[in-house]
């Protein structure tokens, strides 16, 4: 089985996902730069990716807890979800998602100006 | 020295459950630790991310939230006596000319200390910042991520983004004082506290508060003066309000920060240690936790209890290059018992 994830800059990359696994896990343990900040526990929005069109309905429906999560995430829109909150079937063999920006690891090193 | 100038025997850089225990270790090592923060709590994610979800990995603790282990880590440090600087960001940590570390804080704190423990785990907490294109010209100037001074907005036109409890506590104080506040969120449901909540619908109904249905999409203006937020609809459609400042509440995530720039070692944003004693590339610095890496390295937090509990045996050999540590157990000796205020 296989998952296709799509870089916020155009790569993408084909992995191959086992029964059972979160996709965050699938992409994390490939070796993409995702964020998934808090490890999988639906805490931090971080793994945010928008899912193929096609693929929207075919998922198990974000949870509440999902949804309030994704209040921390941008750019949000009914293909939002979080995918550690996905896990990985025979159906969604083929499943294409991609990577929101703030979802991205490995940021340059940098100051914010924070006050106000 | 001066009132914000300290000199110790340890410098503990993050205040998780892995810089908590390292104060414990040091501690049984007669070492004195101060530990810096830039959150304003202890427990770094544990209290951050997830403090009312479980862990059931910690020994001996069959399941505990983040937020307990944390609490229960400051209770067992307590005896220890460490000085917390939380709320402060180091920005520099540098050589002195006798040869030990200084370490220097946002807040104009210097710290001097032999050893320097960095445990930061995934770097600093800082606020998400929305991916606009050209933000930053605004930040300081129209855009804002935390409120310091309630008066700078007071007669302003307010835009605060987000349905947290930041969003919705900052929408109830300052709709008072500015000369309009808009509320934007991308859903009708917030997760911000339901009081909260109350109070702002209220404060709506009174006409002192406007609710918009999206998210900030793009920002107008020139020379770092705001003048509009562009917000996109659910629908996919945009509009812009007029404002003076954009207060983006998306909370918090975790970047490396001036740590790049310490002169340490790093590969892929991790700082790689030996396993005897987790010291850095750059001696007398050590790094424990979800910082470091090393062959078979697992992000748990029982292994950065036992990572501190080495580098404490080797910090010692620093801080007193002249005496031998002579290896003791809680259970037994006298002396850490009294240490410990249970002799």
């Amino acid at each position: 089985m296989f998952v296709t994830v799509r870089m916020p800059d155009g790569a993408t990359h084909r992995l191959e996902a086992l029964e059972g696994w979160r996709i965050m896990e699938v992409i994390r343990d490939w070796g993409i730069p995702i964020k998934a900040e808090c490890g999988g526990a639906c805490a931090c929005a971080t793994c945010h990716v928008w899912v193929g069109e096609e693929w929207v309905g075919k998922l198990v429906p974000p949870s509440a807890e999902e949804l309030e999560m994704l209040d921390g995430a941008f750019q949000v829109d009914e293909r939002s979800r979080l995918c550690c909150q996905i896990i990985m079937t025979p159906e969604l063999d083929g499943l294409e998602v991609e990577l929101a920006p703030e979802s991205l690891a490995d940021a340059p090193p940098e100051r914010m100006v924070v006050g106000g | 020295m001066q009132a914000n100038e300290a000199s110790t025997d340890v410098v503990v850089i993050g205040a998780g459950p892995v810089g908590l225990f390292a104060v414990f270790q040091l501690g049984l090592a007669r070492l004195k630790a101060h530990v810096i923060d830039i959150l304003d709590k202890p427990g770094g994610q544990c209290a951050e991310l997830y403090p009312e979800k479980p862990i059931y990995d910690i020994p001996g603790i069959p399941g505990c939230t983040g937020q307990e282990l944390t609490d229960r880590l400051l209770e067992q440090i307590k005896p220890i006596e460490p000085v917390f600087h939380l709320g402060e960001m180091v920005t520099a940590l540098t050589r002195t000319s006798d040869g030990k570390w200084r370490v220097d804080t946002d807040a104009g704190r210097v710290l001097i200390a032999p050893v320097i423990v960095i445990a930061a785990g995934g770097g600093s907490f800082v606020p998400k910042r929305p991916p606009i294109p050209g933000i930053e010209a605004y930040e300081g100037t129209g855009v804002f991520y935390a409120v310091r001074k309630i008066e700078a907005f007071r007669g302003k036109r307010v835009v605060i983004a987000g349905g947290g409890d930041s969003a919705l506590d900052w929408t109830v104080n300052l709709a008072p004082i500015a000369q309009k506040l808009t509320l934007v969120h991308r859903r009708p449901e917030f997760r911000a506290a339901p009081d909260t909540v109350n109070k702002m619908r209220a404060l709506e109904a009174k006409g002192l508060v406007k609710f918009e249905l999206g998210q900030p999409s793009d920002l107008k203006g020139s020379d770092g003066k705001l003048d509009a937020v562009v917000v996109k609809r659910p629908d996919g459609t945009t509009f812009d309000i007029a404002t003076d400042a954009l207060l983006p509440f998306f909370g918090l995530t975790m970047k490396l920060g001036p740590i790049a720039d310490f002169g340490i070692n790093l590969h892929e944003n991790l700082i790689p240690v030996d396993t005897a004693k987790f010291e850095t590339s750059m001696p007398g610095i050590f790094a424990i936790g979800d910082i470091n890496s090393y062959p078979g390295k697992l992000k748990l937090i029982l292994s950065g209890f036992h990572e501190a509990a080495l580098m404490a045996q080797a910090a010692h050999r620093y801080v007193h290059p002249d005496k031998v540590l002579r290896f003791q157990y809680t259970t037994s000796s006298s002396e850490l018992q009294r240490l410990l205020k249970v002799a």
